[in-house]
């Protein structure tokens, strides 16, 4: 990995706590500094101080739509940083909502709509991506 | 609704007793009143109905053109939903088994009371209020459904990443060659498998409650050897958690209930209060005939329920997120499934709550038929 990474801030928040460790463990070790949050109210309070260069946010926490609503927070107040959406939730429950139709980009505010247990190198293209590095 | 007679005199009476009533249910807040359309010939209804949503048509039989029967068969082929009331005075049997074959729905014979009329109006009303009723209740049931499925997904899909996760980081070594470093994830591992355990023995309590075809054994039983078993199955659970629980019974208690039913009852809340007490905390349980009541109290000096999380309380898969719950594993179907179990005695349960000092929890369950 030749690319500049360590000098950007990725964010990640989820209230699952094996999964928060392991994603940190992993984009660690892709080179990126990482800040975490475990719940949607502990991110919003560390949006307040903090400015990543991207965020993940799990989409069910306190609210079922937790991760809609801070990436529409921290789009309203930073529109350039990137957002991928990360759920559990799969498309056999019938609930399927990726970012791809204008409509669907309209409400919501991300960027990338992930399932958990994406491979590591998947994420670290999608990542790469984003960031434009 | 719409009118559709030749006598114009007929539908401006129509309309004088129409426009003043109205149809009250005791469990509606307002009160159902009629927007009124008029045809004097068939053809004209036929169009009105095609151009307007109508839910009620006052049908005269004799009509100018086509016969009321005729307009009776063009709506129950492209409206069947419209309910039909057959006005006629040439009423006849013959007429009215037809028209009933057809489907009308009742009939009035002309000269008509306003009362007779009002009577009509009523019953029909009512027949189409429950029919809306009950399509608006089955779509709900579904709705409800579909999000149980949604949470059940997303909870037993959660366990199963982070399990996947961390085998994925030893196999890859990710976290480098110190085999020690990969301990803690394996413990976390097994935690997870023992959390999806307790979930799939929760959903299928749940299940069994729900299904009704699973047989119920309620029968009249002292259950005091129920209570005691309850309290022989959380001990080891109180002890490893510096808890300290206490009973009170009588030394015999009859009443008519399901043995496993009660159990689940028990140790749900039970360890409830166990697991979200303090160390060196208190669990008081409290078993008594009231009235005609048998009363369950579970009280503990626990971390309490902040008052926004008490609505939810019962809800499934709902679980109090804090930083002080944070560690603590549930399925959050337990007291979702005690509720369930409470209304099929047709008793009540209620939680009375402090932060920082404890909860109580009382369930009510009336005695059908107690030995005396």
């Amino acid at each position: 990995m030749l690319m500049n990474t360590s000098n950007k801030t990725i964010l990640i928040v989820d209230d699952d706590e094996d999964y928060l460790y392991q994603m940190k463990l992993i984009i660690k070790n892709f080179g990126f500094n990482v800040v975490t949050a475990e719940s949607q109210r502990e991110a919003e309070e560390l949006l307040q101080q903090v400015k990543p260069d991207l965020a993940i946010f799990d989409l069910m926490m306190e609210n079922e739509d937790s991760g809609f609503i801070l990436s529409y927070k921290l789009k309203k107040k930073h529109p350039n940083i990137p957002v991928i959406i990360a759920t559990a939730v799969a498309s056999e429950t019938g609930i399927s909502f990726g970012v791809n139709s204008e409509e669907e980009r309209r409400w919501i505010k991300a960027d990338l709509y992930m399932e958990k247990g994406i491979r590591p190198d998947q994420l670290h293209r999608e990542i790469v991506k984003l960031l434009k590095l | 609704m719409l009118v559709v007679d030749d006598e114009p005199g007929i539908r401006s009476g129509i309309h004088r007793i129409l426009s003043k009533f109205s149809v009250s249910f005791p469990f509606l807040e307002d009160d159902i009143e009629y927007d009124l359309l008029e045809a004097s010939t068939g053809e004209e209804a036929i169009e009105i109905i095609k151009q307007n949503t109508v839910d009620i048509v006052l049908l005269d039989n004799k009509l100018p053109g086509i016969q009321g029967i005729e307009v009776l068969d063009f709506i129950k082929s492209n409206f069947p939903a419209i309910l039909v009331v057959m006005i006629t005075s040439y009423a006849s049997l013959e007429l009215a088994v037809n028209a009933t074959n057809k489907g009308a729905y009742d009939f009035v014979p002309k000269p008509f009371t306003p009362q007779e009329l009002k009577t009509s109006m009523e019953g029909i009303t009512k027949h189409l209020f429950l029919k809306r009723m009950t399509k608006k209740l089955n779509k709900e049931g579904r709705q409800i459904r579909f999000q149980f499925l949604t949470l059940l997904s997303h909870e037993l899909k959660a366990p199963l990443s982070a399990i996947e996760g961390y085998l994925h980081i030893i196999q890859e070594r990710q976290a480098g060659d110190d085999i020690a470093a990969y301990d803690k994830m394996i413990d976390r591992s097994l935690d997870r498998i023992k959390s999806m355990r307790n979930l799939i023995m929760d959903l299928l309590d749940l299940t069994h409650i729900d299904s009704g075809k699973m047989k119920r054994e309620v029968k009249l039983q002292d259950i005091v050897p129920i209570i005691v078993t309850s309290m022989d199955t959380v001990l080891p659970f109180a002890v490893q958690c510096d808890v300290e629980v206490v009973g009170h019974w009588d030394l015999e208690m009859m009443m008519e209930v399901d043995s496993d039913e009660m159990e689940i009852i028990l140790n749900n809340l039970l360890s409830n209060a166990v697991k979200y007490n303090k160390p060196e905390g208190k669990v008081f349980l409290e078993v008594a005939f009231a009235n005609e009541d048998l009363i369950i109290t579970v009280r503990d000096t626990g971390i309490g329920i902040e008052e926004e999380d008490i609505a939810r309380l019962f809800d499934e898969f709902m679980r109090v997120k804090s930083a002080q719950t944070k560690h603590i594993s549930g399925s959050g179907l337990g007291l979702s499934i005690v509720k369930r179990i409470v209304k099929l005695y047709n008793g009540t349960i209620s939680v009375d709550s402090k932060l920082g000092e404890g909860t109580t929890f009382t369930i009510t369950l009336p005695v059908v038929d107690k030995a005396k």
